[in-house]
């Protein structure tokens, strides 16, 4: 019997409307454990690196973290990974919700996709039943509207639903893949589902998910939730309220938004208002979100609540998480009111809240600068809101300007030219980023900013506090019950870390340190990415119930499998090094590993190239960021060295990443 | 005395994670804790998060005959679907059936020896939308109740069919 997981993937092709169910290896559950690792392992076997994104041959893989289902509080997380049409490289984001469990009780770990469907079709997988089905009604429907479609016509009130939206459909580059007040929005997969013609996966389960050593997990996740109310209780002291606690930042709860008002950057990630918030606009900002938040909701066994019901007066109700509240609202320089009008409007268009508003406020900047003209914009409003509805409605039809935009940021300044490459300037490796310009070079975060497989920077930190402490008291205080740490050395870097003098950035954490920190943050990120264990409860907040020392034990005695802390990381290593060559193999190098040009305002070129240097011995990589072999080795993984030194034999024949990208609007006659 | 155990459940504070169902259906699993299945899960949540519905049910008795006719309730404007409150395991509906064998499920308040402070739902709900609360209630005149309710039982029947067909009736079921 397989524990934790089913052991079963299903394979769907769907040019030839071919449904598969296969059994899995469980020798890879032991190196690559599931979700991320093991979708990673299927992508570098069978997607070959000159397939482009938009291919039959690309694959679309959904898969159940490898506890989503199990006891596990807060084991709920899809991930989704494909080759993303934006960075061109691989491309996973994640969901909370209810799927994934779903999908483990219906029998199933992965989803895997392939081909592309001669319509548009959705999967329902009804336990043992899969089939495809017809979606020609579903055609343009938003997606809370089209999973409420697909339960009635179903009359399966339970079955859940990950659907793209209209954004999906038209192959938008920042298209988010919806479910429920859940979403995987980064790295533009919904297009990748949008393109092979899958409007929606529905799935029921009722089957049993079996685990090794209940009396043991049971034991453990009680520890978990007894933690959990005890972090509810003592919030960390000395951070912004929104990353006090646990889960993700409280957004729909906490009404004190001093901190990202004045800290991240407003329009097309230019300005800082550091006057911003006063009591004027907090009152009418609680009064806003208080108005049109009904309840405060959560993931599937999860007793955090990071997410809401928005009911907004006279718009149909949707559900937000997170810092979605105000990325809208900064890009256009307008209110949160604004931001919570629109935010319905994308949800149901299914397109990322990070980069939307930022091509958004790109676009107005470019007209400003006369770049773009009035040519570009018939008809467009006059003031900022309406213009953001109006880009929003054109980028995800892909109409007039919206069709150029759809490509973001990068793909967009290139077809537009006349300098509007100066525009696109908050990206990584073409990837729109968080708004955040700041002063002094952190040698953390410019390593994590550089080479991050995601090009996401939150879903990279966590665990180490973000800045400082002020005082050596408060760091003493801080550290007293820092259980998390994998070695006593980290609570000494923190200790000795000052905002100012000597031992303060750059500097400070030494080049050792600040490896060996993000070395940390990330191994905790890809151990979720794995097992599904939402972030918000393990490697995002700052003391988390779920760390190093006691995820061994949760993932034993959940699978049966004996991981000790040393094997964990190891297999964390195993997964961060196979999702670095596969990228290597798409021609990922050292010149694409650099943060936004303007993040930070003083730089230090040639520590930076040193920080880089070192950090790529650290992770075992050669100096152009590539894995060396001896380290794939260790991590068994020859086949990928004798694959990448076949290759470079033949690496000046073709160089991937940046051509100008036509146009994607879909040929309606094919 | 008899001891009451009683699980309230508030349905504004239900933030809809169904960890309830998570760790009901472990808690009865065999060996225990050894699988997870909100379907045989002896709590259900009827949620519609657009609709803003969150009703967490506890699994009641078992009944052999549906209802004549089915009910819903609109509260606050919200409406609520058919049978959204019942507890029963009854033919009209899958719910509160064991999804391999069909058979009943049926709350039984985590029994087990020793006892559990509360049940493991309402330890499982952080959110406090089920707590528990155990009193004790007094048994008063049980038995004379019942003797009770039969004389006035029979008595309207004698007074419909006459004391005879009564008799005779009561004989032959008593020799069946």
């Amino acid at each position: 019997m397989r524990y934790a997981e089913t052991g079963v993937n299903l394979e769907i092709d769907l040019s030839r409307g071919n449904i598969e169910k296969e059994g899995t290896d469980p020798r890879l559950t032991e190196l690559h454990l599931g979700g991320l690792g093991t979708n990673a392992k299927i992508l570098w076997d069978r997607v070959p690196p000159e397939v482009e994104p938009f291919s039959p041959d690309n694959l679309l893989i959904f898969s159940a973290g490898l506890l989503a289902g199990t006891p596990a509080p807060g084991a709920n997380r899809t991930i989704v990974s494909t080759f993303s049409p934006q960075t061109l490289l691989m491309a996973y984001s994640m969901m909370g919700g209810f799927w994934a469990p779903e999908l483990k009780h219906a029998g199933y770990d992965k989803v895997i996709i392939s081909g592309r469907s001669p319509s548009l079709v959705y999967l329902w997988i009804n336990n043992d039943k899969v089939e495809i089905r017809d979606a020609s009604h579903l055609q343009g429907k938003g997606s809370l509207e089209t999973a409420e479609l697909i339960r009635q016509e179903l009359k399966e009130p339970k079955a859940q639903v990950a659907t793209i939206g209209l954004a999906g459909e038209n192959r938008v580059y920042f298209a988010s893949i919806e479910q429920g007040k859940s979403s995987a929005s980064r790295g533009g997969i919904g297009a990748v589902m949008g393109d092979k013609r899958l409007k929606a996966i529905a799935v029921r389960g009722k089957k049993d998910v079996n685990i090794a050593r209940p009396a043991e997990l049971f034991e453990l996740c009680n520890e978990v939730l007894k933690y959990i109310q005890y972090r509810a209780e003592n919030p960390i002291k000395g951070v912004p309220p929104v990353i006090a606690g646990l889960g993700s930042p409280q957004e729909m709860a906490i009404h004190d938004e001093e901190w990202h008002t004045t800290n991240f950057a407003w329009g097309n990630a230019r300005y800082r208002r550091k006057d911003f918030w006063t009591e004027e606009v907090e009152k009418k900002w609680t009064e806003a979100l208080e108005n049109a938040r009904e309840r405060f909701i959560s993931c599937y066994n999860c007793p955090m609540k990071c997410g809401g019901t928005i009911n907004y007066p006279g718009l149909p109700t949707y559900m937000m998480k997170c810092y979605s509240k105000l990325t809208y609202t900064m890009a256009a320089m307008s209110d949160l009111d604004f931001g919570l009008r629109i935010a319905q409007r994308a949800t149901e268009y299914g397109v990322d809240a990070f980069s939307t508003p930022q091509v958004m406020a790109f676009a107005l900047e470019l007209y400003e600068a006369g770049i773009l003209t009035e040519q570009d914009m018939p008809g467009m409003p006059s003031d900022t809101e309406g213009r953001f509805f109006w880009l929003l409605d054109r980028i995800v039809r892909r109409e007039g300007i919206g069709d150029v935009l759809a490509n973001g940021t990068y793909w967009a300044a290139q077809h537009i030219g006349k300098g509007a490459e100066e525009y696109a300037h908050n990206n990584i490796k073409k990837h729109e980023q968080l708004p955040l310009k700041l002063g002094m070079l952190n040698p953390i975060y410019y390593l994590m900013y550089c080479t991050g497989e995601k090009a996401n920077i939150t879903q990279i930190e966590g665990q180490f506090p973000q800045a400082p402490f002020p005082t050596r008291e408060e760091r003493e205080e801080f550290v007293k019950d820092w259980v998390q740490v994998p070695d006593e050395k980290f609570k000494q870097y923190f200790l000795d870390w000052d905002p100012r003098g000597e031992r303060s950035n750059p500097y400070y954490p030494t080049i050792e340190a600040s490896c060996e920190i993000v070395d940390w943050q990330e191994t905790m990120h890809y151990i979720d990415d794995a097992t599904g264990i939402c972030a918000g409860l393990s490697s995002f907040p700052l003391k988390p119930p779920y760390h190093i020392h006691n995820l061994p034990r949760v993932i034993s005695s959940a699978t049966g499998m004996d991981i000790d802390e040393a094997g964990l990381w190891e297999i964390a290593k195993r997964n961060r090094t196979l999702l670095r060559a596969i990228n290597v193999r798409r021609g990922l190098r050292r010149k694409d590993e650099k943060p936004p040009e303007d993040h930070w305002k003083k730089r230090f070129p040639e520590f930076e190239a040193k920080l880089l240097d070192e950090y790529y011995k650290f992770k075992g990589w050669n100096n152009e960021g590539i894995p060396t072999k001896e380290t794939l080795h260790e991590l068994g993984l020859d086949y990928v060295s004798e694959d990448l030194e076949r290759r470079e034999t033949l690496k000046n024949e073709k160089s991937q990443g940046n051509k100008v990208r036509p146009g994607t609007k879909r040929d309606s006659k094919k | 005395m008899k001891k009451v155990k009683l699980i309230k459940i508030d349905v504004d504070k239900c933030n809809g994670c169904r960890a309830c169902e998570v760790i009901c259906s472990a808690f009865h699993a065999s060996p225990k804790y050894s699988s997870t299945n909100p379907e045989r899960s002896r709590i259900r949540l009827f949620f519609d998060p657009l609709k803003d519905i969150y009703v967490p049910v506890l699994a009641g008795e078992y009944t052999e005959a549906e209802c004549n006719g089915r009910y819903t309730y609109t509260i606050n404007e919200k409406r609520y679907d058919e049978c959204s409150f019942c507890r029963a395991s009854c033919p009209s509906r899958k719910l509160f059936k064991d999804p391999d064998s069909g058979l009943p499920l049926k709350c039984d308040m985590c029994e087990e020896e020793p006892p559990l402070p509360e049940p493991l739902c309402v330890q499982w709900c952080l959110s406090d939308a089920l707590t528990y609360e155990e009193r004790e209630e007094e048994e008063e005149g049980k038995e004379e109740e019942k003797q009770g309710e039969m004389e006035i039982g029979l008595e309207s029947l004698v007074k419909k069919y006459g004391v005879k067909a009564v008799t005779d009736t009561v004989t032959r079921l008593a020799k069946g």
